[in-house]
């Protein structure tokens, strides 16, 4: 396919490997922000043809990996009630809750979809007016754009038996949380391609200045990847700090202002729990007051829900760069897709996930 | 809503977040979204630079007894024959993020 296929060229990726080698003289600690880049990485085995100076660390930008406990146990507790219909991409449904994951409410007999648009979950509600069609809204930026569009569909149209549970959360709030930790050792940033691509990479540039870090906007494809690598370490052996964007075919500085300006309308920033991680600050988006009838969160009164994290799963420090998959005591062992202690052995994006699925096992 | 080829599979896909964009563009679609359209023009950026570098290492390690590989290159445009003309439609690029 175009734009993926030459994005993948071995001569290209050589010369590009070829110039990190050149470039870097001593050693750099760099954080890819999203699982789907840690999934690019992995799969075409990026991170082992580096030189040993790049060192890559994982980063929290897989949604399902950051949905905390109790958000999972939410979603549960309301995915078995009788008139619910209960909505989700679907690798949502093999997290672990406290006691069960959707996948086994659905097996009791929950009516639990997996669906791959949120407008899909409004076209549900309208179909069926005597139930109540939940959609498990989760996701960084790049994921509100359409379940902002969900729900403001909903109000327009009057349908009044969808809801959003919403477990929403952004990116640059964990970047901040993650510098400023004082174990952090990351030097350097590929910040998130699609997240910048609705966002725009305006507000990473005082948090580069704050903590003299340089960030680089990096796409998907090996050959994004390894220029951003080559940006970043460019900009570390030059001693600059501030925001490149690797991934202009995709990105602008300002992002996507239409996308942004229904955000606003549907969604308030609200501090958010992190998996593994914990409360952080203005960390998360949050329905505002004019869509509360859409809220599950309200219209099904799971406040009153909390849960905490297993002690065993060593997520938090995975998510922040603080220690790789192979180093955690339960990879491979009590812990594998088939039955993972947690979501970063579950999804799709998730580095635990990676891993196991492209064959590092030590 | 309108119709985008994935590589030959086509899905409804709604474009009200990219208004401006026209038959034939690609664009960045997640779940069931075009959040963004493809800069043609950016899109070759990596290439033109692994060009440049080409042509730096050229300079740099001229290989005795042969003619200089990149003074084509100096007075044409640079043509990758991998790369072909847009065809209607759009792809999908990975990640959430």
């Amino acid at each position: 396919m175009k734009y993926v296929d030459e994005y993948r060229d071995e001569a290209a990726a050589t010369s590009l490997l070829e110039a990190i080698r050149q470039r870097a003289t001593r050693r750099w600690t760099l954080m890819e922000i999203c699982g789907g880049q840690t999934h690019t990485l992995v799969k075409f085995g990026i991170d082992r043809m580096l030189p040993d100076e790049i060192e890559l660390v994982h980063g929290p930008g897989c949604p399902v990996c950051v949905t905390p406990l109790e958000m999972i146990d939410r979603a549960i507790a309301v995915a078995r009630r009788d008139e619910v219909i209960f909505t989700s991409f679907g690798d949502m449904l093999r997290v672990p809750g406290s006691d069960t994951d959707l996948l086994g409410v659905k097996a009791q007999g929950g009516d639990v979809r997996i669906i791959y648009s949120p407008l899909d979950a409004v076209t549900l509600a309208k179909k069926h007016p005597e139930k109540e069609v939940v959609f498990f809204a989760v996701g960084f930026e790049t994921t509100a754009p359409a379940n902002a569009m969900a729900v403001w569909t909903a109000r327009r149209e009057g349908v009044e038996n969808f809801s959003m549970l919403v477990s929403h959360v952004l990116v640059p709030p964990a970047m901040e949380a993650i510098l400023a930790d004082p174990a952090n050792r990351v030097q350097g940033f590929l910040a998130a391609g699609h997240v910048c691509a609705v966002m725009g990479y305006d507000e990473y540039e005082p948090l580069a200045r704050k903590h003299r870090t340089p960030m680089v906007v990096t796409g998907f494809e090996p050959l994004d990847l390894l220029q951003g690598i080559l940006m970043t370490v460019e900009m570390l052996e030059e001693g600059r700090f501030g925001v490149e964007n690797q991934y202009a075919r995709a990105v602008t500085r300002d992002g996507n202002r239409s996308a942004q300006k229904l955000v606003d309308e549907v969604f308030e920033v609200s501090d958010r729990k992190w998996r593994g991680i914990g409360e952080i600050p203005g960390s998360g988006f949050g329905l505002r007051d004019e869509y509360a009838p859409w809220d599950a969160m309200r219209k099904f009164r799971m406040e009153g829900i909390s849960a905490d994290e297993p002690e065993e799963c060593h997520a938090g420090e995975v998510l922040r760069g603080l220690m790789k998959p192979l180093d955690c005591p339960a990879f491979g062992t009590r812990c594998t897709p088939e039955n993972p202690l947690g979501a970063p052995m579950v999804s799709s994006e998730g580095a635990c996930a990676a891993y196991f699925q492209y064959g590092r096992t030590g | 809503m309108g119709k985008v080829s994935f590589g030959g599979v086509v899905k409804q896909v709604c474009l009200a977040y990219v208004p401006d964009v026209e038959p034939g563009e690609y664009v960045v679609v997640h779940v069931g979204f075009a959040i963004s359209r493809i800069d043609e023009q950016e899109a070759d950026e990596v290439f033109r630079f692994l060009e440049s570098m080409d042509e730096l290492d050229e300079i740099h390690i001229p290989q005795p007894g042969e003619a200089d590989p990149s003074l084509p290159d100096r007075f044409g445009a640079p043509t990758r024959s991998s790369r072909g003309r847009a065809a209607p439609g759009g792809p999908v690029a990975g990640g959430t993020g």
